[in-house]
């Protein structure tokens, strides 16, 4: 109501033109008036923020130079007095070394230091760059993938679908976790790295792990995506092109692309929460993100052993997973609900 | 119905060569890399070598290879971890299913029981608490790491409050085999149970829900009540049971990824083991003849749950068959 009282010109009374809006208009609205799903993208906005900063926090806030580089014979000041981060017999057994906990203080340690006595916060935000950066690069790969293999497929249809159909359900049958630890571990064996073309692949580049999250879930895209192509392809619109003469790319991106972009669209927010909890668990098992790099799975594989001591360690960067996969997802939903509200794809009724 | 289970038993067998050869190729065929070392692992010598292209007939043609492959994972059976020297890996990953089973069957048992539970009583009373209760239930599940939650609860099970009356109970981490003491298998199943049924709890008792209102609107059901039928019937006659094929194909799926392998990460944070601690034995050695058996194994073993839930399906439900 309050919109369309805004637009009645005062003086004149003249009633307002009509305005024809375009569904991508209406879907952003929709979303805006959404309360959760807007907190949900501030809180992943945040953390997005937050990982960037990663830099500024290490050497600005805690005047660390190499946030990533063991420390083990460091200092820093708890309460004004100078203490050593790896502690000799601070453990529940009084014995070995064990690190700083948490000083809650941001200059000092704030969450306390790893088994290599480095500064957990400043980990965290490292961490949170490779976790983000593997998330949502494999989650927008896998989306334009699919979508291109989709395209072709629904297009030509006939023995092209057949044969891409085929080969995507192979890939959506070979699980993803195995998968991963194949190919990790015949990277891992050649610390040298492995020549592809004219370059060499090492295990420690975040490229691997984020194309073979992409590559595992190229398949869970393709599948609606192809629906949609279908289900557009012979509408009058398409019709209307080809009389036109137009061709097959034209056809391909300009006609049939921006009917399924907003599948696509739904679709890539919970992708880069799958992708980010897929990274998570083969860094956690020590075949995706490779020392001295960190993200939030190695983080808390590393956390394990001083889990009783300093259960932050561990704590903390599960916490910011939970928190990004939950944002995504609620922002999934609320994306989904606005460019689609009365779509049949949702899990609750 | 035949022609189906046929076709779909082909294309099983097709899904699981095609693995096979993938797992050939990044095993024996990755380019600059020689599979004999890698296989023979880092402290290998000459006649070690000698023996393993021997075994994998690594000089032989491409085909010669691959069936030399396929027929010590399957028919001699006779992979040697290379780790630990002299033990079979195929007889190993048969000695290590029990905790694997062990552990995903009971969390199985636990989360279908309690989401059916939920499920229903959301569909029956909507609009009450249960209603968010669930979604949240449901939201977090999937979207906490299963590795995590393991990891907190042990430091709830094991840390402070495990010399309080709360978790005394619980023993140390590992797994003990039923026929050894049932007690002690039972007691250290509980929190894995637990943890891992509580990551799928929600997301299946929202599923059902869902499907239960759905089919409460079907025509079916409404003759049922205009039958006079009592509504105790109709809901669990008529309602559920046909709720239930959704229900059964997405559990076939969840179980068959989960003994596959998905089970991985609850197991090596309980320390039971399994299949998936096995593997990741491996990993931390680069074990590679112990990777590659149990990388072919699980994925068989998910491909033929993937299958059998398709039959079933089409079992349950003749309108998916395909003609």
């Amino acid at each position: 109501m309050a919109t369309l009282l805004e637009q009645v010109e005062p003086e004149t009374g003249l009633r307002p033109e009509i305005v024809g809006r375009n569904p991508w208009a209406l879907a952003g609205r929709r979303l805006r008036r959404n309360r959760i799903a807007l907190a949900a993208l501030a809180l992943f906005l945040l953390i997005v923020l937050l990982s960037l900063l990663a830099p500024v926090y290490a050497h600005d806030v805690a005047h660390i130079a190499n946030p990533l580089a063991p420390n083990l014979n460091g200092t820093t000041v708890v309460g004004g007095k100078v203490v050593p981060v790896m502690q000799q017999g601070a453990g529940l057994l009084k014995l070995g070394e064990t690190p700083i906990g948490p000083t809650w203080n941001p200059q000092h340690y704030f969450l306390g230091a790893d088994n290599l006595g480095r500064d957990v916060a400043s980990l965290l935000l490292y961490g949170g760059r490779s976790s983000l950066q593997i998330g949502i690069s494999a989650a927008v790969i896998c989306c334009a993938a699919a979508t291109v293999i989709a395209l072709i497929a629904g297009f030509f249809g006939g023995i092209v679908d057949a044969v891409l159909s085929r080969i995507m359900d192979i890939i959506w049958a070979f699980p993803v976790y195995l998968l991963a630890i194949s190919i990790a571990t015949e990277l891992l064996t050649h610390s040298n790295g492995i020549p592809v073309g004219p370059l060499r692949l090492n295990a420690g580049n975040l490229w691997v792990p984020t194309c073979i999250i992409a590559f595992a879930y190229v398949s869970y895209v393709y599948r609606p995506i192809r629906g949609q192509v279908l289900a557009v392809i012979n509408k009058e619109f398409v019709e209307a092109a080809i009389a036109q003469g137009a061709s097959n790319m034209r056809l391909m991106f300009s006609e049939i692309l921006p009917n399924v972009v907003s599948t696509v669209i739904v679709l890539l927010p919970l992708m880069i929460a799958t992708s980010i909890l897929t990274e998570s668990a083969l860094s956690f098992l020590s075949v995706g993100v490779q020392p001295p790099n960190v993200s939030w799975g190695t983080i808390i594989g590393d956390g394990e052993d001083l889990l009783y001591t300093r259960p932050w360690v561990s704590l903390a960067p599960g916490i910011l997973i939970v928190l990004t996969v939950l944002a995504l997802n609620v922002l999934g939903d609320g994306v989904r609900d606005a460019l689609d509200p009365r779509a049949k794809l949702r899990v609750d009724g | 119905m035949l022609t189906f289970i046929v076709r779909r038993a082909l294309w099983t067998v097709l899904v699981m060569f095609v693995i096979t050869v993938i797992v050939f190729f990044i095993f024996f065929k990755t380019p600059g890399v020689d599979p004999a070392r890698a296989i023979a692992g880092r402290n290998s010598n000459p006649q070690i070598l000698a023996e393993i292209r021997a075994q994998f007939g690594l000089n032989k043609p491409l085909w010669v290879q691959y069936a030399e492959m396929m027929k010590s994972l399957f028919v001699s059976r006779n992979l040697v971890s290379y780790s630990d020297q002299g033990v079979l890996v195929v007889p190993e990953i048969g000695a290590a299913a029990p905790a694997t089973l062990s552990l995903v069957f009971g969390a199985a048992l636990i989360w279908v029981i309690v989401s059916i539970a939920m499920g229903v009583a959301a569909a029956l009373l909507r609009g009450t608490v249960l209603d968010p209760l669930l979604m949240i239930i449901a939201l977090i599940g999937f979207s906490t790491p299963p590795f995590w939650a393991g990891t907190v609860a042990n430091l709830i099970t094991q840390g402070g409050l495990h010399n309080t009356f709360l978790f005394s109970w619980v023993p140390p981490l590992g797994y003990t085999s039923f026929t050894t003491s049932p007690t002690l298998w039972f007691r250290g199943l509980i929190i894995p149970w637990l943890t891992l049924s509580f990551l799928y709890i929600g997301f299946y008792a929202r599923v059902l829900r869902a499907n239960l209102i759905e089919i409460q609107n079907e025509d079916y059901v409404r003759t049922a009540r205009a039958k006079g039928l009592r509504e105790r019937r109709v809901l669990l006659r008529h309602v559920l049971r046909n709720s239930m094929v959704t229900f059964v194909s997405l559990f076939g799926l969840d179980f068959g990824a989960l003994v596959g392998g998905g089970a991985i990460l609850t197991e090596v944070v309980f320390g039971i083991h399994g299949i998936g601690f096995l593997t990741y034995e491996a990993l931390t050695n680069l074990d590679l003849p112990t990777i590659m058996a149990t990388v072919v194994f699980g994925a068989f073993f998910i491909v033929l749950a993937n299958a059998v839930v398709d039959v079933g399906y089409a079992w349950l439900d003749p309108r998916v068959r395909p003609t």
